[in-house]
């Protein structure tokens, strides 16, 4: 099981929850894959049709950046959590 | 009747209503706020209107909803709307355009993006699928981007027959289907792209907008970046119209939905200089399909005047008579309820306005 902390602007597509559970370990695309299959609209908020992670979506893999630990190939291990944080940007 | 003014900004989407023949207006928005609402459709065929709004978040991308109570609650469907198939490797920048078809297809809605595609919706813009022939155009590699990117900003159903569908892309220039979308070919014959070393190229152009008359469809009207035209061939060759207005540079090109001939845009300085002409905030109709040209500015602000309109947010409503609207990058929204004869303001201080469309629902 892996623990996916939601963002509160994106709450609003899985039903007001801060936090989410998968029933899913290996890469953090495989936990995105599983999350699209249950969660499609948080998904497409979070990567686009490529399946690439959204420029100015951050990713956290146990308080690390995925972009550090290989991206949508970084390692996911039963008992993490996947924090999902916007990044600074806009005007 | 109602009639509605929806205002797509960079922060959101505001809606603006009356109820008193377009006198007074009340203002609800943000809706889809801090996400830039750069296309808005009022479609007016169906029973009930429907909005639909093309919204892009910096942060979580782009997408496309529906409403069917006018904005009180809206709709998006679980998979993404608009979307590029797997085998094209693209993914959509945003959605530039969206455009009920013609009567003969209540549930036709047609999309432009960014990157430069076309897109149908069967199912009243719910969700749409690629056009292919155009995205596998053996020109698309030669289409170059602007500085708002590359798309498909201007899709032009005929108006009687639906096989026939024109677009307009930002560089690019107009290009035409007689088949529904199956075969495309280039329309800028007499465009010029002074930009490019061949400044008459088969296509290549940055057409700003392109708008169709309404008494015959075969006469289109295109503001060019730099050079206005018209067309009296369905869009294959192009005149120039520039000839009675101040400037041949701007974004928006409107015309009328009745009078065969009535044509408005908001001339910019220039290309190197995008403010109004003179600093003065004019509006420039033409009555004789670009032959003349006359200056509108009662109404308007008469002090030094530096907001440029873009090419959407400039668009006539479907009331008798005719209403002209056109918001502003410093957040003013101007409308006028005789053809623009006069004008007055509907809203202020809103985030800069990239797109306006009214029609009474």
């Amino acid at each position: 099981m892996v623990t996916v902390l939601v963002p509160g602007p994106l709450r609003g597509e899985v039903g007001g929850a801060a936090r989410l559970t998968v029933a899913v370990a290996g890469t953090l695309r495989d936990v995105l894959d599983e999350l699209a299959g249950e969660w499609p609209r948080l998904a497409r908020r979070l990567r686009d049709e490529r399946g690439e992670v959204r420029r100015h979506v951050n990713v956290y893999v146990d308080g690390e950046d995925c972009r550090h630990l290989g991206g949508l190939d970084a390692p996911v291990p039963p008992g993490a959590e996947v924090q999902v944080l916007p990044s600074v940007a806009g005007g | 009747m109602t009639t509605l003014l929806a205002i797509g900004t960079g922060k959101g989407l505001f809606l603006a209503t009356s109820t008193d023949g377009r006198r007074t207006w009340q203002l609800s928005g943000p809706h889809h706020p801090m996400t830039g609402v750069y296309a808005v459709a009022v479609d007016t065929r169906r029973e009930v209107p429907r909005l639909l709004a093309g919204m892009t978040s910096s942060h979580f991308g782009p997408s496309v909803a529906t409403s069917d109570d006018l904005g009180a609650s809206w709709q998006e469907p679980e998979q993404a709307p608009v979307a590029f198939p797997a085998d094209t490797g693209a993914s959509l920048g945003r959605v530039w355009q969206l455009t009920p078809a013609g009567p003969a297809e209540p549930d036709v809605v047609w999309a432009g993006t960014e990157p430069s595609a076309l897109f149908r919706s069967t199912d009243a813009g719910r969700t749409f699928e690629l056009v292919r022939a155009l995205w596998e155009h053996p020109h698309r590699e030669q289409w170059g981007a602007g500085f708002g990117g590359q798309a498909v900003h201007t899709v032009l159903p005929h108006p009687h027959d639906p096989a026939r569908i024109a677009v307009a892309m930002s560089t690019g220039g107009v290009y035409h289907s007689a088949d529904a979308g199956a075969t495309w070919a280039p329309g800028n014959t007499g465009i010029r792209a002074y930009f490019l070393p061949d400044e008459w190229p088969e296509f290549g152009q940055c057409v700003h907008k392109v708008a169709r008359d309404a008494g015959d469809p075969e006469r289109l009207y295109a503001q060019n970046h730099h050079g206005v035209y018209r067309s009296d061939d369905g869009g294959h060759t192009w005149l120039s119209i520039a000839a009675g207005l101040p400037s041949d540079f701007g974004f928006p090109m409107v015309a009328h939905p009745t009078r065969p001939g009535m044509i408005w845009s908001f001339p910019l300085a220039a290309d190197s200089r995008r403010f109004p002409v003179d600093e003065r905030c004019r509006v420039y109709r033409s009555a004789d399909a670009g032959g003349t040209w006359e200056a509108l500015s009662a109404g308007l602000p008469a002090g030094p005047y530096f907001p440029a309109v873009l090419r959407d947010a400039m668009c006539a409503d479907d009331a008798d008579p005719t209403g002209v609207y056109f918001g502003t990058r410093s957040g003013e929204v101007y409308a006028s309820r005789d053809e623009g004869d006069s004008w007055f303001l509907v809203a202020a201080h809103l985030p800069d306005v990239l797109c306006v469309r009214a029609a009474e629902v």
